[in-house]
């Protein structure tokens, strides 16, 4: 008889890691294969012209970094509170909480405070700000109700986004809808003001935002006594307790970190590409930073990398459509494949798979 | 042990996303490309045979090396909508030889604009996109490739290379109407509507106009969706109307949901934007339909002869056979087929028109008096209802329009 058992890793080598990655891909990339062989499209084809979608050419690479902008910030925002082993599945409705902030100051202090000057300088960090405190509010209450009565903040932080994305759902389609719009749904643009300052094409500043972003929270987790605190936490909160790191004041903060970063993404989607609050704003970039985190293991420098890596798979599978005809189901089946073996396989750079030979015992 | 813990943690997380990502895309379209739309999966695979994509054959030599685009909002198999314009465009590869690309499931919004700009700057000559939301990114991208036509479907806005096209489906729309006001027998119609948009509007508005010109008890109860694309939404619109009393139900979506539910509760419906009765049966008395592919056809013989006007406003009419109704169902009567072919002659040949006085709002305003009809501009603006209709529109009904 052969049995097969998981044993855990006393360590894992960057060798394992790698070769595990290369092992997930591999097999991903072969499913994908024969999926592609099914409908009658040539596998090299397709991932040529999803690799040269995503990266083949200037423009290609400046719409992937476009696309990864989100993921970057709400990549980092997941990692913070996953740290702290807090689970803070609500990056969405923060990030739309943040949007809504941002929106609104975009539209209504100009008429609200007309003395307030109309240029960029004085309106981004306005509205960044806004973002930044509507995204932690939303992620406090949450925060609080975990650190004082032990509410379970999956369900909390989960159930929030719904309620963000209802309200601004409702905005959009309702009171703030432009009245200059013909009835469509969606806000009137913001002011140039407004507008977050473009390098190329729509690449624009939030990339930087998110990069900034990544080097401070790799300084907090590394080098500050607070991130030694956060993991503390993470590893093992009873002993944090005994050696006095409060519990409860570090949930509180690294949520308003965490869910501030999520509002800031808010912010750099709705001032940097759509100029107005409209749909599009709530495109799943929250949960999407899950997986981001998850793959970057929670490292914020990671994070960036494995973000333009994962938007150059989203972008590379519009050209599934463009360049092969296919429908648009297998790019997302193909997408879904690649995260799930690289997610899956994952258990094999914590776990060593061992044979087990056993010799049946006669009777 | 806390590694275990925290690999039990991250399949409920990635569980939880999951889901989140299917329930959190139900708004009016907006997935991203991860955000996989069940329904449009199964949609998808229900597609008729004809419009199998063969989109970088480029069969025949004829077309020289003329490529043209088009960016769908829902899938090609949607049997509406998207489906009509599919046919177009294969109208273009069969009769011009030249090559077509499309991508459908493009959500309006940002993403649009990243799709379209893709398009242009792999050289095709002219990129359709098909949808009201994608007009501000088409005028984006087309002040960046001054060289490639950009040709946008139900908007409002051009550009120097960016033109504008669009039909008078009120006409049909009224035809229709008339189909429903005499099928009726409760006196309620439902209309199941996607965005309070002027051309949704004017599209109930006809529609009602239509049902009382044959039965002027007949009210029009609407149901807004928001969201063009949404089969599970369309299909729970009908069935609201159904149980408010409603025995036909008529649409402006993108897919056959509405008349199936229709179907389902032993009901008649009116289709759109293609021959649903094809797809659902006679219980779809007849579907105000749209044909693209003439106009296409000649948008891109003018584009290749180089006559083509690239900021064109083109709103076409029955006359120029882009808009129609489908054949009626064998279950409309015989003195309903004739009333409406009777009354579809004299809008072709240009005596009748729906929005001419006198025209009551919703409110009981008279908005076209007698001898009057609604200019171009009023019917492409319009943002409320007339009288019969029950439902919300943006505005409250004007007096003394028309000319």
């Amino acid at each position: 008889m052969i049995g097969f058992t998981l044993e855990k890793r006393l360590e894992t080598s960057t060798k394992t890691n790698l070769l595990v990655l290369a092992g997930s891909l591999l097999v991903a990339l072969s499913a994908g294969a024969l999926l592609l062989l099914a409908v009658g499209a040539s596998p090299l084809e397709a991932y040529g012209a999803m690799l040269k979608g995503a990266f083949g050419g200037r423009l290609e690479i400046v719409e992937t970094l476009v696309r990864a902008t989100p993921l970057i910030l709400t990549g980092l925002s997941v990692a913070v509170a996953f740290r702290m082993l807090f689970w803070n599945i609500g990056a969405e409705g923060q990030l739309v909480a943040g949007g809504i902030a941002a929106s609104a100051v975009a539209l209504f202090l100009p008429g609200a405070a007309p003395w307030v000057p109309q240029n960029a300088w004085v309106y981004l960090p306005l509205m960044g700000t806004a973002a930044i405190a509507a995204g932690a509010v939303w992620g406090l209450v949450p925060a609080l109700l975990k650190s004082s009565l032990g509410v379970n903040e999956i369900i909390t932080t989960l159930m929030f986004n719904y309620v963000a994305i209802l309200l601004y759902q409702h905005l959009f389609n309702g009171p703030w809808k432009d009245p200059e719009g013909f009835g469509f749904p969606g806000s009137a643009e913001f002011g140039e003001f407004a507008f977050l300052p473009r390098f190329t094409g729509r690449l624009h500043l939030g990339l930087v935002i998110g990069l900034v972003a990544a080097v401070l929270v790799w300084i907090v987790f590394t080098k500050t006594k607070w991130g030694y605190e956060i993991a503390l936490i993470g590893e093992n909160e009873t002993a944090a307790r005994y050696a006095g790191v409060s519990v409860f004041r570090n949930i509180v903060l690294v949520m308003i970190l965490s869910a501030g970063l999520a509002g800031l993404t808010g912010f750099s989607e709705v001032a940097g590409v759509s100029h107005r609050l409209q749909q599009g704003l709530a495109v799943n970039n929250g949960f999407t930073g899950i997986i981001v985190a998850w793959l970057a293991k929670l490292h914020p420098l990671r994070v960036v990398v494995v973000a333009v890596l994962l938007a150059g798979l989203l972008v590379g599978g519009d050209q599934i459509q463009i360049t092969l005809g296919l429908p648009a189901a297998i790019g997302q089946v193909l997408q879904g494949a690649i995260l799930l073996s690289v997610l899956g396989g994952d258990i094999f750079s914590r776990y060593r798979l061992r044979m087990i030979r056993t010799t049946a015992k006669e009777a | 042990m806390t590694s275990k813990r925290w690999w039990i943690a991250l399949v409920v997380l990635a569980m939880i996303a999951a889901a989140c990502g299917g329930t959190t895309s139900g708004e009016g379209g907006d997935t991203d490309t991860t955000g996989a739309e069940p329904a449009a999966t199964t949609e998808a695979t229900e597609a008729p045979t004809e419009s199998t994509p063969e989109t970088t054959g480029g069969e025949t030599d004829a077309g020289g090396d003329f490529k043209a685009a088009f960016v769908y909002v829902a899938p090609i198999g949607d049997l509406g909508w998207t489906w009509a314009h599919d046919q177009g465009r294969i109208a273009l590869e069969e009769e011009l030889g030249i090559e077509t690309a499309f991508i459908e499931n493009v959500p309006e919004g940002p993403d649009a604009e990243r799709v379209i700009r893709d398009f242009a700057q792999k050289g095709y000559n002219v990129v359709f996109t098909t949808s009201f939301g994608y007009m501000d990114p088409t005028i984006n991208v087309a002040s960046e490739f001054p060289d490639t036509q950009f040709v946008h479907i139900s908007g409002f806005k051009t550009a120097a290379n960016a033109s504008n096209v669009f039909g008078a489906m009120e006409e049909a729309r009224y035809l229709s109407g008339m189909v429903a006001g005499a099928a009726t027998e409760s006196n309620v119609l439902g209309f199941v509507a996607a965005f309070p948009i002027p051309e949704v509007i004017r599209g109930i508005n006809a529609f009602t106009l239509g049902a009382r010109s044959v039965n002027p008890d007949a009210t029009v109860k609407v149901v807004w969706t928001n969201t063009w694309f949404g089969p599970p939404q369309e299909k729970e619109a009908a069935e609201a109307l159904l149980a408010a009393g409603a025995d036909v139900i008529a649409q402006h979506q993108d897919t056959t949901e509405p008349q199936k539910a229709a179907a389902d509760a032993g009901k008649f419906s009116i289709g759109y934007d293609s021959d649903m009765r094809s797809f659902v049966g006679d219980s779809v008395l007849t579907s105000p339909v749209w044909d693209w592919a003439p106009k296409y056809i000649s948008i891109v013989e003018e584009l290749q002869a180089g006559t083509y006007q690239g900021d064109e406003s083109w709103y076409g009419s029955m006359a120029d056979g882009v808009v129609d109704i489908a054949e009626l169902s064998p279950l409309v009567d015989a003195e309903t087929k004739e009333l409406v072919e009777m009354k579809r002659q004299e809008i072709i040949d240009g005596s009748f028109q729906p929005f001419c006085g006198p025209v009551l709002g919703a409110n009981g305003a008279e908005i076209v008096a007698e001898g009057k009809c609604l200019t171009l501009g009023e019917l492409l603006s319009m943002d409320y209802f007339v009288e019969g209709v029950e439902g919300e529109a943006p505005n409250e009904a004007p007096t003394g329009l028309g000319s």
